[in-house]
């Protein structure tokens, strides 16, 4: 009992980590049909962002969580606009090499400036502490960076359903031929696609960073975690992401429990069910 | 207050308009009217900016805008529906409607002028909790119409509305269409529905094959030669 109840509450809360990190993922191929293969590079420059801030100067990381999704947002627009924007109008297959050459850009810049050391977050007002709550003991930097991405996706979602913005987006994903003639500014739409996109990721990098070790690297296996939660909800679907990437956190810490060594492979099994069973996911259209 | 000038417009090299020309003037309704492939919606589509003319002038109410991006036009008051009405199906149609204000920054001109589309389609205020899609073809090409009333414009350009609709339905958008003409809208229609086009236009241009090869007022230009032997079939 007590253990089922320990795995469901670490699996929500990585899966709300999970979820924040798919959610970019997801937007930006919702509005303008494109995979960004770079966006697990995007959280890794988020994560050396909080280990650079807190351990190089007097800030403890929690603070550095601004810097990392504002980083991130830059991010997002200055790949769009120096990059994505130019290989749009190429065929897909220059899309898809357009994306992985900036991961690969970004992955071994990343190499470059900081070796491939693991490096960790040593200390911080979360880092090691553990919240105990009758007798689940749960890492207090997980509960708050989970509380975070709620945070975030609430706030996402608000801006992307209740807002003048938001409807603007949502109909250039749906038609951007259309939203031209209203007068949006298409291209504007997807350049904000990218910097939310960019902002959250490197924001889930920032939090991931709390309790997990930072490489240059580190954005492969995440982007392949977004790809299979982004499945399982839908492509473009924002709601599909938050409830798959819980969905995904669960299934990770459930089977990791049990055979530690495949908790990774038990996600692309599902990635593949739905692939085969559901290609639209949970809520694709 | 529009005049199109000598535009030539060339889709990956295959010339489509060769030195098109013609012009509105404020409170008349033109009908540009021609068989498929014709150019007539090319025409609309350089007006409204999501395709560049090679060389020739647009120039609406005394500026420039042939070069300029499709949100500035708009913001000066020229809206396009399109062909196949692009109807945010997911959306809602109230949601659809208020896209169709969104160059304009004012909340109480948006509400007024979602009211003055509510009065004009009841229709579409029964339903406008529903989405878009979930309406009948003549119900979508009202929204298609009212979202572009929704910013009140100076000019307001129809491409092929009848497209797709059962006659009774024509019938009852052209009825429609003379409402707008009645209520002072300056109205640019492109339609493959000749006869009905024609009738309502205070005048029209004949294009074939990417030229305008005639022009004049609209029940006199349905008299002449030209347009009943290739359009009527007399």
């Amino acid at each position: 009992m007590e253990l089922t109840v320990q795995l469901l509450v670490y699996g929500i809360l990585m899966g709300l980590v999970f979820a924040l990190i798919a959610l970019g993922l997801s937007l930006i191929f919702g509005v303008m049909n494109i995979v960004n293969f770079a966006h697990g590079e995007f959280m890794m420059v988020g994560m050396y962002i909080a280990y650079l801030l807190s351990t190089y100067l007097p800030l403890d990381p929690l603070l550095s969580l601004p810097f990392a999704a504002g980083a991130g947002y830059l991010l997002g627009i200055v790949s769009y606009r120096l990059l994505i924007h130019h290989i749009l109008r190429g065929p897909m297959v220059a899309q898809l090499f357009g994306t992985f050459g900036l991961m690969l850009f970004l992955r071994y810049l990343a190499m470059y400036i900081f070796t491939p050391d693991v490096r960790s977050i040593k200390e911080g007002i979360l880092v090691g502490k553990t919240l105990s709550m009758g007798w689940i003991n749960v890492d207090a930097s997980k509960v708050f960076s989970a509380g975070v991405c709620l945070l975030a996706f609430a706030v996402i979602y608000w801006m992307i359903y209740r807002t003048k913005l938001g409807r603007a987006l949502r109909a250039t994903s749906i038609d951007s031929e259309a939203a031209k003639y209203m007068g949006i500014d298409t291209k504007g739409m997807n350049a904000l696609a990218w910097g939310i996109g960019g902002a959250t990721v490197a924001l889930a990098g920032a939090l991931l960073a709390h309790f997990y070790y930072v490489t240059p690297t580190v954005g492969m296996l995440f982007t392949l975690i977004a790809f299979a939660t982004v499945a399982l909800g839908g492509f473009g679907s924002i709601v599909g992401a938050f409830i798959a990437g819980i969905v995904i956190g669960l299934i990770m810490v459930i089977s990791g429990q049990f055979v530690s060594e495949l908790k990774f492979s038990f996600i692309y099994i599902v990635y593949f069910l739905v692939v085969v069973f559901r290609p639209r996911g949970l809520f694709g259209w | 207050m529009l005049k199109v000038d000598k535009i030539r417009v060339h889709y990956e090299g295959i010339p489509a308009l060769h030195e098109v020309s013609f012009q509105v003037n404020q409170g008349e309704m033109v009908a540009i009217v021609g068989a498929n492939g014709a150019g007539k919606s090319t025409a609309l589509k350089a007006i409204i900016g999501t395709v560049n003319p090679v060389s020739g002038n647009i120039v609406f109410n005394g500026k420039n805008i042939t070069h300029q991006e499709t949100p500035g036009i708009v913001r000066q008051g020229i809206v396009y529906v399109p062909e196949s009405r692009h109807i945010f199906g997911p959306l809602t149609v109230e949601e659809n409607l208020l896209l169709g204000a969104f160059t304009t920054d004012s909340d109480k001109e948006v509400r007024e002028h979602l009211y003055h589309v509510y009065q004009l389609f009841p229709r579409l205020k029964e339903r406008y909790r529903q989405r878009g899609e979930t309406l009948s073809g003549g119900e979508q090409q009202m929204l298609a119409i009212g979202r572009g009333l929704m910013i009140r414009p100076k000019l307001l350009m129809l491409d092929e509305p009848s497209l797709g609709l059962m006659p009774k339905l024509v019938t009852e958008l052209f009825n429609t269409i003379a409402l707008l003409k009645k209520e002072g809208y300056t109205i640019l229609l492109v339609e493959q529905n000749v006869k009905e086009a024609l009738e309502l236009a205070d005048r029209g241009y004949v294009l074939q094959t990417g030229r305008t090869v005639h022009m004049g007022e609209g029940k006199k230009l349905l008299e002449s030669d030209i347009v009943r032997k290739a359009f009527l079939g007399l």
